[in-house]
C-alpha cells in the first residue's frame, strides 16, 4: 500500500543560477522526459528531481513498514485460520514492498541507515493514515477494501514514474496489491451477510472511522499543493489529488451499496451533472494535526520502530561478525 | 550500487530469478545481507513470495560491472546503420521467401 501525496520534506527553492553546461543537462533531461523515456539511476538529473524523488520513494517505503503495526496487532487475534493465514501474508507483503521501495530510494544516493534514522528522529514522514488506531476485527477489513483500496488508486500511475527503479517496484508493488483490496471486502461481506447484528454494527463503526482518513490519503486539494505542478512537469506523478480522490470516491460509493453499509457523508450524493459524487468538506486541519505528529497513534507507531530496530542492533552486529569470520576463514585456507 | 562493507550496514545485492526453467535468470531488485546464504534465503522471501521462480542467484552489487550511460551513443549507435544484420533486409523471389 500506501503512498500519500503530500509535499512535508523542508521546502527548498529550486537554484535558479547555474551554469551553461548545467542549463544544456538540464535541456537534454527535460527534453528527455517529454519524449517519455525513463530516467535510470546513473543518469544525469537535476538535484532537485532527486531530491523530490528521494523524499517521495523513502516516505513510501516508511508507510509500508510503519504500516505493518496496526494490521500485525490482529494477527493473533484474527477469528479463524483462513483470517489468519491471509493476513500473515498480507503483513509479509506489506514488508515486502517497504524493502523494494528503499532499494530504489537507494540508488538515488542515500544509504537505509540514513533513511531508517531519518524516520526514527522525526525527520521524515509516513502516511498519516498509519495514525489511527485498529479498534475491532473490522478494522482489518475496512483497512483492506478503503486504505488497500486509495493506496491503489494513488499507486498505479506511479507505474509510469520518469524514474524507472520507482516505477519498477511500483509495478512489483500493485501487482500484489490487489489482493490485499479484494481480501478485505470478502471479510466485511461475510459479516455483512452472515454477521450478526452486533457484527454488523461492528463492521459499520469501522467504516465510520476509516473513511474519512482514507480520502485524506489522497493528499491536500490540487490547489494546496504547491510542489505538484513540478513533479507533473518531470513525470513524478501522473493524476492530480481531486482527480484520484473523486475516482476512489465514484468507486467506493458504489461497492458500499454492496455491502449494505452507509459512508459517513450526509453529503454524498451521486451528481448526473457532472457524472460524479458529489461530497463533503474535508477536516485539512485534523490532516495536518496528524502529519504533524498529534494523531492518536503517532508516538507509539514511532517508538515501536524505534524499539524493533534498537532490540535487532545485536542481529545485526553478529550477522556482519559471523560473515567476517567467515571470510576471513576462507581466505587463510 | 556502492553500498560496501564501510560502516555498518549489510552489503548490497542485486538478486536475479529464473521464472521457470528453460528461461534465463532476469535482474529483479536488490536487497541488503550479511552473507552469501542469508542473500538467497532474503531473496526467496522478498522476491518469490508467490512461486515467481524456480532458481535464484545474488551478486554482490559492487561486483557489477556496467558500462556508463554516458557511453550510450558511442557503445549502441554504431549498429543503427547496420541493417544488412537482420535477415529482413533480404528480399527474396517468392518461392524461396521461407529460407
Amino acid at each position: 500500500m500506501y503512498t500519500q501525496a503530500m509535499d512535508t520534506g523542508p521546502k527548498e527553492e529550486r537554484k535558479t543560477v547555474r551554469s551553461v553546461e548545467e542549463a544544456e543537462l538540464e535541456r537534454r533531461f527535460d527534453a528527455r522526459i517529454d519524449a517519455g523515456d525513463f530516467i535510470e539511476a546513473k543518469d544525469w538529473m537535476p538535484e532537485h528531481y532527486r531530491k523530490t524523488l528521494l523524499r517521495q520513494i523513502s516516505q513510501h517505503a516508511h508507510s509500508e513498514i510503519v504500516g505493518m503495526l496496526p494490521e500485525g496487532n490482529w494477527i493473533t487475534r484474527a477469528p479463524t485460520l483462513k483470517r489468519k493465514a491471509i493476513l500473515l501474508a498480507k503483513v509479509q507483503d506489506e514488508g515486502g514492498h517497504g524493502l523494494y521501495l528503499y532499494a530504489a530510494a537507494e540508488t538515488l544516493g542515500t544509504s537505509r541507515d540514513q533513511m531508517i534514522d531519518a524516520l526514527h528522529s522525526g525527520k521524515a514522514k509516513y502516511s498519516s493514515i498509519f495514525n489511527y488506531p485498529t479498534l475491532t476485527w473490522a478494522d482489518i477489513g475496512t483497512i483492506g477494501w478503503l486504505v488497500d483500496g486509495a493506496a491503489i488508486m494513488n499507486q498505479v500511475p506511479i507505474c509510469r514514474c520518469s524514474y524507472a527503479p520507482y516505477a519498477r517496484a511500483m509495478i512489483r508493488v500493485c501487482r500484489e496489491e490487489s489482493f490485499h483490496q479484494r481480501q478485505g471486502f470478502d471479510s466485511l461481506l461475510v459479516m455483512m451477510r452472515d454477521g450478526t447484528a452486533a457484527q454488523k454494527a461492528m463492521v459499520q463503526d469501522a467504516v465510520n472511522r476509516w473513511w474519512w482518513p482514507s480520502i485524506m490519503m489522497f493528499g491536500p486539494p490540487d490547489d494546496q499543493s504547491p510542489n505538484s505542478a513540478q513533479s507533473m512537469r518531470w513525470g513524478i506523478k501522473r493524476v492530480s489529488n481531486d482527480e484520484l480522490r473523486q475516482k476512489f470516491i465514484d468507486a467506493t460509493a458504489e461497492q458500499a451499496k454492496v455491502l449494505g453499509v452507509t459512508l459517513p457523508d450526509p453529503l454524498l450524493k451521486w451528481n448526473p451533472e457532472r457524472g460524479h459524487y458529489d461530497f463533503g468538506p474535508i477536516d485539512w486541519p485534523e490532516f495536518w494535526r496528524v502529519v504533524g505528529g498529534d494523531g492518536p497513534c503517532n508516538r507509539e507507531r514511532l517508538a515501536k520502530r524505534v524499539q524493533a530496530w534498537d532490540d535487532g542492533a545485536w542481529v545485526r552486529e553478529a550477522a556482519l561478525a559471523h560473515a567476517r569470520k567467515h571470510r576471513t576463514e576462507q581466505e587463510a585456507a | 550500487m556502492t553500498t560496501t562493507d564501510a560502516g555498518n550496514e549489510w552489503p548490497l545485492w542485486e538478486v536475479f530469478v529464473r521464472s521457470r526453467s528453460g528461461l534465463d535468470h532476469k535482474h529483479c531488485g536488490s536487497l541488503h545481507a550479511a552473507d552469501p546464504q542469508m542473500a538467497i534465503q532474503l531473496a526467496r522471501d522478498v522476491y518469490t513470495r508467490r512461486q515467481e521462480g524456480v532458481s535464484v542467484w545474488v551478486v554482490r552489487s559492487d561486483q557489477i560491472v556496467a558500462s556508463d550511460p554516458g557511453d550510450k551513443g558511442m557503445y549502441f549507435d554504431p549498429m543503427e546503420d547496420k541493417v544488412y544484420r537482420h535477415p529482413t533486409f533480404y528480399k527474396l523471389p517468392d518461392e524461396v521467401d521461407h529460407m
